[in-house]
Parts: structure tokens; sequence; C-alpha cells
């Protein structure tokens, strides 16, 4: 049993880790493909990234409700540190969750299970948080879309294997559909529901 | 030292967050409006109370925080944001486009190319381009939902049909990404052309209607028109008076009550810069004319 005293620490500088970890997303989420940095301020419980418990803490908050996988909701710490530091609701129901932590991409569930907004409010919609093995590593992906000047080149290793075949529901939802965070230690990528794959090699 | 009265960049951090989140929202769906629980803010609406919320959102201690008002480095509302954000942020301040990390702009794109290591900030007043043509919320939300936008051609059909040409010279409606139709804010329509493949983030806030809205970078950006009657953005047809640059976006100044008038470029920084640079125009002051005899002295 972990006591809030001996959970790991949230950010030493709330404003300015916020401010800076935010710029990092903001920026992987403009270039999509893109491989940002976040210079880790905080602490962060198993088996959460660093980059994901610096993104939990500049993001989530009462108004975020937050739907945790499996790995990650059978970590107490992780439940509680999140709690104690963000205070987001957690939920049960995926489809109301602004949030969700994917800590086992090997057992996402169904993309349809998330909110994927309304075509009034396509802005309803869950942002997936996607902790993967590697962001410089692995398959290569080519992208296109907005945010990116003709095709972005990323090499990454990432579960669930077919994860950008599942997106291909972006395209034919849009404007309505999911936007993913890939983090990978302190490395984020983000890939909106804009950005189509074009091709892949090994 | 007294303790400090306000956060970092003024807003509180759970307001930063909200807008934060709206902000990656608009990203996600280039010219999608998000809705944002805008906050009061220490001037009032009409002052660019969307852009600070926005800029406050973004900026951090090791930016650099340009602003400019109508091309303008040195107006009322330009110079007390620089101030404000210098004050409450403690952020570097410059009028040098190149210098800017973070340019928040009402309603002129500078002329120097942005790059991308930018971000430009506009100031919205009506963020909704439909809203005149149907004042309706519920009405306009469908319309974009259904990208039903019928009636904005409509309207500049009426333009031509009226005046020969489409009369609309700002707020000219663009089309983001071949999705929505959005309002560049108030910018005259010789800025649109910059919008389009721009390699710097765009973001749009409007304070009194409560809506961000985003352009990424490298996202086409659609001026509408017709086959046979094509966009085309207006300028004056003179050389600036100061710096004799011809493919500039020119202010007219009326310079008496005679009918005298001269055109200068609007936006002060290129302006001053192409003069510091030797060239000269009709009008030009005398300090440069000086400088130019020095550097032929020596």
């Amino acid at each position: 049993m972990t006591t809030i005293a001996e959970l790991p620490p949230g950010f030493a500088d709330k404003v300015l880790s916020a401010q800076s970890t935010f710029r990092s997303v903001m920026d992987a989420m403009a270039r999509p493909g893109s491989v940002q940095r976040i210079v880790p301020g905080a602490g962060a419980p198993e088996p959460m990234m660093r980059g994901t418990a610096a993104i939990a803490l500049t993001l989530f908050d009462h108004d975020t409700p937050l739907w945790l996988d499996a790995r990650m909701a059978e970590s107490t710490d992780v439940v509680k540190w999140l709690k104690f530091h963000t205070g987001a609701p957690v939920v049960q129901d995926s489809s109301i969750a602004s949030f969700a932590l994917i800590g086992d991409g090997a057992v996402l569930p169904a993309l349809e299970r998330f909110a994927l907004g309304t075509s009034e409010y396509p802005d309803r919609s869950t942002t997936l948080i996607l902790q993967v093995e590697s962001l410089d590593s692995g398959r290569f992906f080519e992208l296109r879309g907005p945010g990116i000047d003709g095709a972005a080149m990323l090499q990454a290793s990432i579960k669930p294997f077919d994860l950008f075949e599942r997106l291909h529901l972006n395209e034919a939802l849009f404007p309505r559909g999911i936007d993913v965070v890939l983090v990978a230690d302190d490395a984020v990528v983000a890939i909106p529901r804009t950005t189509r794959i074009v091709s892949k090699g090994s | 030292m007294n303790a400090p009265a306000y956060n970092f960049a003024y807003l509180d951090e759970q307001t930063k967050r909200m807008i934060r989140r709206a902000i990656l929202k608009a990203i996600a769906i280039p010219g999608y409006q998000v809705p944002f629980a805008s906050r009061e803010m220490p001037m009032p609406y009409g002052w660019g109370t969307g852009g600070v919320q926005v800029t406050a959102a973004i900026l951090g201690p090791q930016d650099v925080l340009k602003v400019i008002d109508q091309g303008s480095d040195d107006t009322t509302n330009a110079i007390s944001i620089r101030k404000f954000f210098a004050k409450t942020a403690g952020v570097a301040t410059t009028t040098a486009t190149e210098e800017a990390t973070v340019i928040q702009t009402r309603h002129r794109i500078p002329e120097a190319t942005l790059n991308e290591n930018q971000v430009l900030v506009y100031q919205v007043p009506i963020p909704e381009p439909l809203r005149f043509l149907e004042p309706r919320e519920t009405e306009t939300r469908r319309m974009h939902a259904l990208a039903e936008y019928g009636l904005m051609h409509v309207k500049l059909y009426e333009d031509i049909a009226r005046f020969g040409h489409i009369a609309t010279a700002y707020a000219y409606p663009v089309k983001v990404n071949a999705r929505y139709v959005m309002d560049p804010s108030p910018t005259p329509k010789f800025d649109n052309p910059k919008m389009d493949n721009c390699p710097a983030l765009q973001l749009f806030g409007a304070g009194r209607e409560k809506r961000i809205y985003a352009i990424p970078p490298y996202t086409q950006v659609v001026s509408l028109d017709f086959e046979d009657h094509p966009f085309e953005p207006y300028r004056f047809n003179a050389p600036c008076a100061l710096c004799a640059a011809e493919n500039s976006y020119l202010d007219e100044i009326v310079t008496d009550d005679k009918g005298g008038r001269m055109f200068v470029c609007s936006d002060t920084d290129y302006c001053e810069g192409r003069q510091a640079a030797g060239h000269h125009g009709s009008l030009s002051a005398a300090p440069y004319k000086e400088k130019a005899q020095e550097a032929s002295n020596g």
C-alpha cells in the first residue's frame, strides 16, 4: 500500500514544466510524424512513462474524464497518482472519455469504442495517449496531411501493429475521429485525425 | 522583491489547461471553431482578448513576442499587449518579424516570410464566416457539419451581380484543407495567399465569441471564388512612399484637406527594414539620406 507521500512527485515547477510540455505536444500535433522531446520534470508511477506523466500533468484536470486500459488500471499507483496530481475522474465507459491512457497497445479496444465526436461538435472526441516501444527504430511509416511538408517519415515500433490500418476510420469519419499521441519515454509523436498513412516498409 | 501578483502570463493554470486542450483539438481539425470557456481579461472585448488568451496559453520564458496592429508595432493596442506580456510573463519582445517566435496580430500577416519556429496568433472579432448570412448558431453549426457552404457562394455571387466583381475586401472567406470554410479574421484579402501552405502554425482566438481555431503548417487554404471570377488580392497601385516597395500591402494616409495622400507599407517593420537597407521612396525621411552619405564617404 503506497501512501500519498510515497507517490512519485508532480512537476517541480508546475507552471513552466506544463508550458514546455504543452509546446512539445502542440508542435507534435502541428507537425504530425515529427518526434518532439518532453523535458521530464516529474516522477512517473509504473507503468507510466515520463512523457505520459508530463502530458497528464499538463492536460488533465477535473474537466477531463479519463479511461485507463487494463495495464494502467491494474496499477493502484497510477490511479492514485492521477487522482492526487490531476483530479481527473477515471471512467469505465471509454465512449465518454476525453483522454484514454493506453499502457499495452496490443489489447487496444476497437477505436469505435471511444468518443469520436459528433458532426456538429467533432472536438468532443477521445484523445488516445498510447505508450509505444520506440519512436526511433522499427518499421517506417510515410505520413501525409496538414502539418506535413510533402511527406514525413516516421520510424516506430508500435503496438497494435495495425494501428494505422485502424486509423483509416478517421478518413471515412472526418471531421469526426480520433487523435493519437504516441509516447516512448520522453519522445512524443502525434497523429491527428487528418494524417494519412501512404505506405510503409520494414 | 515583491511576490508576483499574477501567475506567469496572467492566466491561472486551470484556464491554461482548458485553452491548451482546445488548441490541440483546433490543430487536429483545421478550420473548425472549437468552443472554449473564454475568460474575462484585463482589457475590453474587441481589444484582442481571444488572441491574448491563446498567446498566454502557449507563451514560455524563452519566447520572443511581437505584436502588430494592422501591420504596425507602434499603435496603442500592439504596445499595450506587448507590455502586458513583458510585465506578466517577463518575455523578450521585439518588433523584428524574423526574431519573433510568437507573433500576435490584429488583422495583418507580416510581409516577411514566416518560418517553422514561429506561431502566428490572430485576434478574431467574429469567427463565424456564415454569421451575417445566418444568425442562428444552431443553423451555422449544422451547415458546417454538412459542409453546406452554398450560401457563401451566393453571397460572393451577389457581389458580382451588384458590383461586377467580388467586392469583399477583408475577412474574405477561405476553405481550409478542403473541408471547413473559415473566417481568416478581418485581414485584407491581400494576405489570404500567405495563409496557404504557410510554414508557421496559425492560431485564431475569439474572446467574446469564445472560439479557438487553427491552420496547421503546410495546410491548403483556398480563397473561395468562381472559375470566371477568380480570387484576386487587392493592393493600391502605387509604390510605398517611404521605401518604394512594389509588392507590400499599403495604407492610404490623407496628408491635407486638398486631396493629398500618400501610400505607405502597413507593415512598419518591413518598411523600416527596407529603408535601413537603402530603399527610398518619394517621401523618404531625412535620417536615411544621411546614412547613405556616410556610407558613400566611407
